[in-house]
């Protein structure tokens, strides 16, 4: 025992002094949300902990970081030894064999790592991803406004109960509206939510033969519903907002309803920027003829592209950033109020969590009930909720949330949006010959 | 009540100053809003009616040096552009120099031709160009960044000195070359003083050209040869509103080149003729 | 006699040498930089090569090219990308001109007005997006829509109601400047006795404008004319952080175009058949632009 103790402490020896003698730069790319900067800033503890590991940030928004990334990714460019990914690129570039199998040691507890999230993150049986914050998505409303309506709001609504909610809250007058929700074109903006809408309505992106649905009955009545609802009790311009056009308007108490990202949740429930944040409450997203899929799945995760020089440093580093003391080092600096949240069970089983986070329950139902592989009333060819984890996704969900856009802004029907979709898709999938 | 002509030309004075000042605060007014809210809080910065008057601070500034080494990314900018309009001066004086006193038959032509490789989309031939620095192994360093800036401005400033170039009289270098002087000679007494408002002026306008480029200097970098455009590609988040933070970001890489450019202002001037002064 | 004339020919024919090497190096480097890429453009346009499906690389012959070109957002694509330059160089040679003639007259504090003027055109494309898109423009917090509050006027909401124009507006407030300069360059070089004698005949200030000053800015009409078109043709910060080219295809143009098919679907084939589209379409408007100024730009 004593041997192996002491034959451990100098291989830890060896090690640090291997680590020293070659100082290594890590190049990590990263998006600038709130908890990646807050990484960013803790990034001493990581270095002080690994001398000769000096770490380097390259910073983007959401957009250029992905073309940066994926350009370098699949020319071999080797500029960066993390990067920074959806849990849409995970799997789909585990598969090519683009990224490093992560492999950790017992102490980070992988098993720790919800069932969804990691599942959402692995190909094969391989974790290529290390989550560092999770979401799901959830319906954020104003409990007093419900309550002068007279309303009560169930657990597990339906899309009916969110429209008679939403008229009741209304009040166009002095600047409330029953229901904010998202219109900006992007496939991470307005389909992300449309998707999970469509999913509940029984609409699926593709059949069994990898063809798309964008025609069917199932759409045209999400999307119709969709339109109706934001026209009637909606703010005005939704078709230009998303996270933050909407998360200052419902800070502003404009909104009634908010039907969004969980990680939203910690910000309207926050005093400091939200005019209301007394009286937020949070319940499940709604429902209309299933409950699969209505809720989205999605993770910022790190991850080690194949290839790159510095393996084990990275490797180290994604263990880090992703561990459980990494959640407790961001508690015992900024509150645990501010720890990045949906990715560890550990988490939500702590008092001091769920004691600083009012919409910890909420959170955790939403982000397990979600199945990114049983995500749809009919059976779907691809995995993913508020996405395909297909590489032509991310081009067709661009163009069809394009029409949608314009169809919330009345600059074309519903039927013509779709109808234009629909074409989009097809042409996109047959290019990549997934049927003739 | 009449006014006399002088009078007159006083009211027109003070009329015309009065209207020019106001258009130039109108066509101002963005630059300067995004100053002031760089000094504000974020909650300040989005607070309505806007506020006009306001406790300043300098957080944002502090935060953003905090985060991202300023000077780094500056001094980038600076190597890039600097670098990448000396290239294109040294390439493109003797070019313009002789195009403009030894015309030949495609001279034109060939300036047109030139002007039209600007024209060639950059986000079309991104992959070749990644790939072309990749295998030199030099992504992420700034010297293909003063390669390409170099190249991306010679179209533009080949043709700024040619017209220049052509406007000097042909008579004193014929009478020098009658006293003997070599080329040498011609071009270091003769051309270049009489040429140097054209070459200020057309590295002025590079170097503004260079500073602003945002495509090729996000994406052929990383960490180590940013330049601010990608500080501020850092501040435009999706996630929460950060108006005060992307308007500092914006101003502290904006105001180099703008306090430059009011400095060069009449440098700057004097050459943009493109040979207009007849 | 004749041994002179020889003389003078090989003087001649040292010079030429002299020149030829003088011109040679902005020739060969542009061409290198044109043609490398170029060619590879050209033949990527041929292949079958998605970023996203590493393999070999199939000759499809005009597929890609019959893929951009059927998108439905093409047409719309092209006709935007005319309209964008097309209003944005009325615009600033219009307003440039009215500027320059501004401040060519004399009043108080002429020096920092000119210089107030001109810096938009020292910001970067990016920036300028961004101050117009979250402080001008926004329909919640935007200066516009404060004003509009004031008037008691529903504000527009400027980038889903009118995108194409609002981008016009953002790239004609940086170009601006650029033709004011060029323009009160030139004015400083108008002859000024002959503006009084036509002044002392009683010509008025339209026709001095028409018949002195319009035909002595021509030229530099046409210099910015041009090297604005060569600019917006490839316009893509101002979309890319404003509009995404949206609603529907309302501010699309081929530059994004080429962008989603090179960055959403990182498909290189399509997107480079679009990249050959684009200089196509350059080429014929550089066609008729030299055509129309070209007179003005090399004589």
């Amino acid at each position: 025992m004593k041997i192996l103790k002491m034959s451990a402490i100098a291989v830890a020896v060896t090690m640090s002094c291997v680590s020293t003698a070659q100082a290594a730069d890590l190049t990590i790319a990263t998006v600038n949300n709130g908890h990646m900067i807050e990484m960013q800033k803790l990034t001493g503890h990581f270095e002080k902990a690994n001398p000769g590991i000096n770490v380097n940030w390259v910073t983007l928004d959401e957009g250029t970081l992905r073309s940066r990334v994926t350009t370098d990714i699949a020319t071999k460019g080797g500029q960066f030894d993390v990067m920074t990914i959806g849990m849409y690129e995970a799997p789909m570039w585990g598969a090519k064999g683009w990224l490093e199998a992560l492999d950790f040691d017992a102490s980070y507890d992988v098993d720790d790592i919800l069932p969804a999230m990691r599942g959402g993150l692995s190909h094969g049986g391989n974790l290529y991803a290390a989550p560092f914050y999770g979401e799901s998505s959830m319906i954020m409303y104003r409990k007093d406004l419900m309550d002068a309506a007279g309303m009560t709001m169930p657990d597990n609504p339906t899309w009916g109960h969110i429209e008679d909610a939403a008229a009741a809250m209304t009040d166009k007058d002095n600047g409330v509206y029953g229901i904010c929700l998202r219109g900006k074109p992007g496939w991470g903006d307005n389909m992300a939510f449309i998707t999970t809408l469509a999913n509940s309505f029984g609409a699926q992106w593709f059949d069994m033969e990898k063809k798309p649905q964008l025609d069917s009955p199932a759409w045209n009545h999400a999307v119709n519903f969709y339109v109706d609802l934001l026209t009637n009790y909606g703010p005005p311009g939704s078709s230009g907002n998303s996270f933050n056009e909407i998360l200052a308007l419902t800070n502003a108490g404009k909104c009634g309803m908010w039907i969004d990202a969980t990680i939203a949740a910690s910000f309207v429930s926050d005093p400091s920027q939200s005019s209301v944040a007394e009286h937020m409450a949070f319940a499940q997203s709604p429902v209309a003829v299933t409950h699969r899929g209505a809720n989205w799945l999605w993770a910022w995760a790190l991850a080690v592209p194949a290839g790159t020089q510095q393996s084990a440093e990275a490797q180290a580093f994604v263990q880090w950033a992703t561990s459980k003391e990494y959640i407790e080092l961001v508690a015992a600096t900024n509150g645990w109020a501010s720890v990045p949240t949906g990715t560890r069970s550990s988490t939500y089983a702590n008092k001091n969590f769920t004691d600083a986070a009012v919409f910890a329950d909420a959170e955790l139902k939403a982000i397990l009930s979600a199945d990114p592989s049983n995500s749809t009333q009919a059976p779907s060819p691809f995995k993913g909720v508020q996405f395909q984890a297909i590489p032509e996704f991310a081009d067709i969900a661009g163009a069809v949330g394009q029409q949608l856009s314009a169809a919330l802004a009345g600059d074309i029907t519903v039927e013509e949006a779709l109808a234009e979709s629909q074409k989009a898709a097809d042409r996109a999938m047959r290019k990549a010959k997934y049927y003739k | 009540m009449m006014l006399n002509i002088s009078q007159r030309k006083t009211v027109k004075h003070w009329a015309t100053g009065l209207f020019a000042w106001l258009v130039a605060l109108i066509l101002f007014f963005p630059i300067l809003w995004m100053i002031m809210t760089s000094f504000k809080t974020e909650l300040q910065a989005i607070s309505q009616p806007p506020l006009l008057f306001w406790e300043t601070t300098f957080d944002n500034y502090i935060l953003i040096q905090e985060r991202s080494d300023y000077l780094k990314y500056a001094f980038n900018s600076l190597y890039t552009s600097v670098g990448g309009t000396l290239l294109a001066l040294i390439i493109a004086v003797p070019s313009a120099y002789a195009m403009a006193f030894f015309p030949g038959k495609y001279t034109k032509d060939i300036l047109l031709w030139m002007l039209s490789t600007k024209m060639l989309p950059a986000v079309g031939v991104l992959i070749p160009i990644y790939m072309i620095t990749q295998m030199g192994g030099l992504l992420d360093s700034i010297y293909p960044l003063i390669l390409i800036f170099a190249l991306m401005n010679l179209p533009i400033i080949m043709w700024m000195l040619f017209t220049y170039f052509k406007e000097i009289p042909k008579e004193i270098l014929e009478a020098a070359r009658m006293d003997g002087a070599t080329t040498r000679d011609e071009l270091r007494h003769i051309v270049m003083p009489l040429s140097w408002g054209g070459i200020a002026s057309a590295g002025l306008l590079s170097l503004i050209l260079c500073w602003n480029e945002a495509f090729w200097s996000i994406q052929l970098t990383a960490s180590d040869a940013g330049t601010l455009a990608a500080l501020i590609a850092s501040y435009s988040s999706p996630e929460g509103l950060f108006w005060a933070k992307v308007s500092a970001a914006s101003t502290m890489a904006c105001a180099p080149i703008i306090v430059f450019g009011w400095f060069c202002q009449k440098q700057l001037v004097q050459g943009l003729t493109f040979g207009a002064v007849k | 006699m004749n041994s002179q004339s020889n003389i003078s020919t090989q003087v001649q024919h040292k010079w030429l040498n002299v020149v030829n090497l003088l011109k040679a190096p902005s020739i060969i480097l542009l061409l290198v930089w044109m043609i490398v890429p170029l060619s590879m453009t050209v033949y990527y346009s041929f292949v079958e090569y998605n970023l996203l499906y590493p393999g070999p690389k199939l000759f499809i012959g005009l597929e890609n090219y019959s893929y951009f070109s059927t998108d439905s957002a093409f047409f719309p694509a092209l006709f935007n990308t005319l309209v964008l330059v097309g209003s944005v160089l009325t615009i600033t040679v219009v307003l440039g001109l009215a500027l320059a003639l501004l401040v060519n007259q004399p009043f108080f504090g002429r020096g920092v007005v000119r210089v107030l003027l001109i810096s938009p055109f020292f910001i970067m494309p990016t920036v300028n997006a961004l101050i117009w898109k979250n402080m001008m423009m926004d329909p919640n917090y935007g200066i516009f829509s404060v004003i509009a509050d004031f008037f008691n006027v529903v504000p527009i909401n400027f980038l889903e109601d009118l995108p194409l124009a609002s981008i016009i507006l953002m790239v004609s407030w940086q170009w601006t400047p650029f033709a004011l300069l060029i323009f009160m360059t030139s004015l400083q070089s108008q002859d000024t006795e002959q503006k009084e004698a036509a002044q002392l005949d009683g010509a008025g200030f339209w026709s001095i404008f028409r018949f002195l000053t319009l035909p002595h800015l021509a030229r530099p009409i046409a210099i910015v004319v041009m090297i604005q078109t060569i600019f917006h043709l490839s316009l893509f910060a101002e979309i890319f952080v404003t509009t995404g080219g949206g609603p529907g295809f309302a501010s699309t143009n081929l530059a994004w175009l080429i962008y989603r098919q090179a960055f959403l679907a990182f498909d290189v084939g399509v997107a480079s058949a679009g990249g050959v589209f684009a200089i196509i379409l350059a080429n014929i408007v550089a066609f008729f632009l030299i055509r129309a100024v070209g007179k003005n730009l090399t004589e």
